[in-house]
């Protein structure tokens, strides 16, 4: 049995605040560049530059990709054999991001309640947190920041089976058609299938989060994230909506078993500033 | 794209100003705007609602929808790109009819903001969206002028030199939203 002390975690989440904000991730910075070079419209072509000027700046003045630095998302793979002393765990994720948004110079873009008074909380807790209970002894922390540009043109729609793939790719194509321009292009899809109702929305915020050169481990998934990833390419949206080839850098597909009526689908748009960090501890 | 197919003009708007853009045009802004977002629009309209006059004068203003990061200290500001400009579609034509003259921001607006636009003359840009640390560095000054308590969605004074954008709907409602995404679509 591993002992973790809440400080610990507190001190991880704060840094990954923060590095999830400042540093666009490798990946995408090589995505971006990437399609740069084959992106054919001239105003794209601009765009996909000034982004990674953007990202540069960023990461060299420690100043946020986005002014947009989110809800933090944090999913957190718990190994059963890790034991966390010293106080509560989601008491010590909330500190963490607490002291990352705060000392960080992060935009506090949290309200505490939805409908009536909207008050900022002025320190971006509470975080969102999806907990996993895992095999092992060690504490895998990932912090998604989740702007709401992007969030705000999520779909959860319950299909049923003979809707099928066809099914299935009218959604997520209508989905990136309304969000267009809004949502930041170029784009990350994250897609999420199967399941219930919340866990189609959980696989496909999943998917948004992860690095962009993964793919879905079972091969027709993975074919149907290029196919996906190609007919999103083919709407013109482009850089910004300004019109190109470069509408999305990436289609991610995660699913979960489901009830043999359904057929949920989920899809969870990011923004070019797909940002993420992990530690494990 | 070089500074020299960029035209430069001037904020607040004048009238010509305002209608001599043109959808597609790439712009560098410099002068004076006014940051403003989803609460502090709320505010101003609800001040119209009750026949008050507004804080701020709105004549020949250009106004950036934008909620910046902190600055650090020693900084003018944090990141600061545009925000999505839809959400403030429900109040745009009562300020348009207060003499706005110009608007930044990123993303679709409704056609009944488009013909406000048309009626005053007043054109829309885009800013590159999240581009925040970026556009930063054309804004050299920040002052806040109202609802301070409103935090990143105070209505602030920015002073802007080279402030990149490119207009998207002008004051005749040509877009170029349209007429950039036709030549790439293929489906």
């Amino acid at each position: 049995m591993k002992e973790i002390n809440v400080e610990d975690i507190a001190c991880a989440v704060a840094d990954l605040a923060v590095r999830a904000c400042c540093r666009l991730p490798q990946d995408m910075v090589d995505g971006m560049r990437k399609a740069h070079e084959a992106e054919p419209s001239p105003v794209g072509k601009n765009i996909l530059e000034q982004l990674l000027e953007n990202a540069a700046i960023a990461a060299n003045d420690s100043i946020p990709i986005c002014q947009d630095t989110g809800l933090a998302v944090i999913f957190a793979d718990v190994g059963q054999d890790v034991r966390i002393v010293g106080g509560a765990f989601e008491d010590a994720v909330n500190e963490g991001v607490r002291r990352g948004y705060v000392d960080g110079y992060l935009r506090k873009s949290c309200v505490a309640e939805p409908l009536f008074e909207r008050k900022n909380t002025r320190d971006n807790t509470p975080a969102v947190i999806h907990t996993r209970l895992v095999p092992g002894d060690s504490l895998r922390l990932r912090l998604a920041p989740k702007g709401a540009g992007s969030e705000n043109k999520s779909v959860v729609k319950m299909l049923v089976p003979a809707d099928g793939i066809e099914g299935v790719r009218k959604v997520v194509l209508d989905a990136v058609l309304a969000a267009g321009p809004n949502s930041c292009p170029p784009m990350v899809v994250g897609v999420g299938l199967g399941g219930t109702m919340e866990m189609a929305a959980i696989c496909a915020k999943r998917a948004a989060a992860r690095d962009l050169e993964s793919h879905n481990h079972d091969p027709r998934y993975a074919a149907f994230e290029e196919e996906l990833l190609e007919l999103i390419n083919k709407t013109g949206i482009g850089p910004q909506g300004l019109g190109g080839l470069t509408t999305a850098l990436k289609v991610h597909v995660e699913w979960a078993p489901t009830h043999i009526a359904s057929l949920p689908v989920a899809v969870n748009i990011n923004c070019h500033a797909a940002r993420h960090a992990e530690v494990t501890l | 794209m070089s500074e020299t197919q960029m035209k430069k003009i001037r904020a607040p708007f004048d009238e010509a100003t305002a209608r001599s853009l043109r959808a597609g045009d790439r712009v560098l802004i410099s002068g004076t705007i006014l940051a403003a977002r989803d609460a502090a629009h709320k505010r101003l309209v609800e001040t119209l609602d009750r026949g008050e006059p507004l804080p701020v004068d709105l004549n020949g203003a250009v106004v950036y929808y934008v909620g910046p990061s902190p600055a650090k200290p020693g900084e003018v500001i944090g990141a600061a790109g545009p925000t999505t400009s839809g959400r403030m579609d429900a109040y745009t034509p009562r300020l348009l009819d207060q003499g706005l003259k110009g608007m930044i921001g990123k993303g679709y607006r409704k056609p009944e903001v488009v013909e406000a636009m048309k009626k005053h003359g007043v054109p829309y840009l885009a800013a590159v969206g999240g581009a925040g640390a970026l556009i930063a560095r054309s804004i050299k000054k920040y002052t806040v002028l109202t609802y301070e308590d409103l935090g990143p969605e105070a209505v602030a004074a920015m002073e802007v030199e080279d402030f990149p954008a490119i207009v998207v709907i002008d004051s005749t409602g040509d877009n170029y939203y349209e007429t950039g995404q036709a030549p790439y679509r293929r489906s």
